[in-house]
């Protein structure tokens, strides 16, 4: 082999070091960007993790509002969101929904009285493919400002120790606001009776470009009859989900789903803080539900309804809450579709 | 087959060196990115799974375009001076390379398939689904993207150490036939085995 005269030659030992520190230094960096080398990183396996009960999670299930139940019908779109955003599934017309009506927490046999949050969460799809996911929950506000005191919530929920609690309330004060409304707000004994709100805000842009944040809620058609904590406890352990099937024997369940916009100075990124009371809101369609399916043998269950799948004319905010909970739901969702035969194996059925 | 000749040295193609530069930064931006957004929950997660998604989806159709470049011009042959088990090593790199090229693309697009969930380009624009909705897909798709571009990450590594070892070792010309630009002045040329 001729020996190319272009450098002083360099010791062979000389080479071999520099080649392993290169590699060395491209390996370190990869380790620490999957954040190998990074124990405090919040990353969504630890937020998922934080959800699990003590004796670990129910295999197979949602890691949070794992009791639910599938439910199919449309969004009829009045037209009148079109001001708001390009959406095609805001101009009128009538879109497909797949939605799971859901209680929170870890446990899919948790009796629904002892269960205070109630979710929903749904996917309206577009003709041309896109689709507006969301997952909802009754209360008027979240208990934390962000994802990172969600985590602390969960640890210090996690940790048996009662004092852990009161110093996150004493640290967090607008965990009180969230504490009160489950003291003190009326409850209700259906799904079909329940205010549900997104808490989230996103960024709605219209055909000229403009854009505007917003949240939406969606608003019972049934009016709601109170019911004391007592009475729920009474009822059976599946309640909700008996409510709803027997409603939808006599006919469909309705919500409208109504937008806010905020104005400047709002406190777009924090669900902790509600709006003023008096902002545009926009009646924009209503959410009508027809029938209802076990989980097992619903298509809800292998769907995640990642609240950052978005049309085109819908985006984030700057509310770090969807992209933290669009990280965890798919994370949540690589473990349970990884445990289908638990599930099959816990339900007795499905696929 | 046969590489195109400067000045004596067998060399890939401008084209094939372009595209070989520019898919290896692509890749590694790729790696980097998917690692990173598996690990955060900030809202750089969605701007990161923006950009997998389409620059994946570019990747796939580079790997075919360098493939068709490949079979038409072929690849300069490795000098004749090194050790056979090398070769062996270095052909069967490179094999691997171009699959690993082709699988990952379409495992993430299957993988998003399978769960249901829009393969995004940009804005509203999504690819068709390719695999049908089911969570035992979803899941051995995901494994195997998983698992690949751990795998993928480590030959990338290897190569790069080989390659480096040819440049400042050997010094055998192999670096030259794919780097980039024109050679440096009196560089020597790889002495052709064939
Ligand atoms: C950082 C904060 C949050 C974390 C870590 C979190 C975590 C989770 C997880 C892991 C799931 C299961 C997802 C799946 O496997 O598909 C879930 C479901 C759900 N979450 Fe969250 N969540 C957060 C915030 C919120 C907020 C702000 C809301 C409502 C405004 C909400 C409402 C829901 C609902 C309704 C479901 C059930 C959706 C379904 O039926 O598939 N979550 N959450
Ligand atoms: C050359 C092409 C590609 C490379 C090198 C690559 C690499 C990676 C890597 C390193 C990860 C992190 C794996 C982990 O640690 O769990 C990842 C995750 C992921 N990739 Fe790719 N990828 C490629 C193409 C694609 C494409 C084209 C898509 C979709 C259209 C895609 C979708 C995904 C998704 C959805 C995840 C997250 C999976 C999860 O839920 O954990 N990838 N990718």
């Amino acid at each position: 082999m001729p020996q190319p005269s272009r450098s002083p030659p360099r010791s062979a030992l000389g080479s071999l070091v520099l080649i392993a520190a290169l590699v060395g230094v491209v390996g370190a960096a990869f380790a620490y960007t999957a954040g190998w080398l990074a124990p405090g990183r919040l990353t969504p396996d630890r937020l998922v993790d934080s959800l699990a009960p003590p004796g670990g999670p129910a295999l197979g299930f949602r890691r949070n509002h794992a009791k639910g139940i599938c439910v199919t019908g449309r969004f009829e779109a009045n037209g009148a969101g079109a001001a708001l955003s390009r959406a095609p599934m805001l101009a009128q017309g009538s879109f497909p929904v797949l939605g799971r009506l859901n209680i929170a927490g870890p446990n899919p046999a948790s009796p629904d009285a002892s269960v205070p949050v109630r979710g929903f969460g749904w996917r309206i799809a577009a003709p041309d493919g896109q689709e507006w996911r969301s997952a909802m929950i009754d209360p008027p506000v979240f208990p934390v400002a962000t994802p990172e005191d969600f985590y602390a919530l969960q640890q210090a929920a996690g940790s048996g120790r009662p004092e852990r609690m009161q110093e996150f309330a004493a640290a967090h004060p607008s965990f009180g606001a969230f504490v009160n409304w489950i003291r003190t707000a009326p409850k209700t004994a259906s799904w079909a009776e329940t205010r549900f709100n997104g808490l989230n805000s996103f960024t709605f842009t219209d055909a000229g470009g403009t854009a505007r944040v917003v949240r939406w809620s969606l608003i019972p058609a049934a009016a709601p009859v109170p019911v004391t904590a007592e009475q729920l406890g009474q009822r059976g352990p599946d309640f909700l989900r008996q409510d709803i099937v027997e409603r939808l024997r006599t006919g469909p369940v309705r919500w409208t789903l109504a937008v806010t916009v905020a104005e400047p100075g709002d406190p777009t990124a924090d669900p902790t803080k509600p709006w003023p009371a008096e902002r545009r809101t926009v009646e924009v369609g209503t959410l009508v539900i027809d029938a209802a399916q076990p989980e097992p043998e619903g298509a809800c269950r292998d769907l995640n309804f990642d609240p950052a799948v978005l049309p085109d004319g819908m985006g984030t905010s700057d509310d770090p809450f969807p992209a933290a909970r669009s990280s965890a739901y798919a994370k949540s969702y690589d473990r349970r579709t990884a445990e289908v035969e638990e599930y099959r194996r816990a339900t007795g059925g499905g696929r | 087959m046969s590489g195109t000749t400067i000045a004596g040295a067998a060399r890939f193609t401008p084209a094939q060196r372009a595209l070989h530069w520019a898919m290896a930064l692509c890749i590694l931006a790729m790696l980097f990115i998917g690692v990173g957004m598996v690990s955060t929950i900030r809202p750089i997660y969605l701007v990161m799974v923006a950009i997998h998604r389409p620059l994946g989806i570019a990747i796939l159709v580079l790997a075919l375009v360098r493939l068709l470049l490949r079979w038409r011009h072929g690849a300069p042959p490795l000098p004749a001076g090194m050790p056979e088990a090398m070769k062996l090593a270095a052909r069967l790199s490179h094999y691997a390379f171009y699959a690993l090229m082709l699988a990952l693309p379409l495992l993430g697009w299957a993988m998003l398939s399978a769960a249901g969930y829009p393969a995004t380009m940009v804005g509203g624009w999504a690819l068709p689904p390719i695999m049908p909705r089911s969570a035992t897909l979803h899941s051995v798709l995901w494994g195997a993207h998983h698992y690949l571009a751990l795998a993928f990450f480590a030959l990338i590594l290897l190569h790069f150490a080989a390659a480096l070892y040819h440049a400042l070792v050997r010094r055998d010309g192999v670096f030259e036939a794919m780097a980039p630009g024109g050679l440096p002045g009196h560089a020597p040329g790889r002495v052709a085995a064939e």
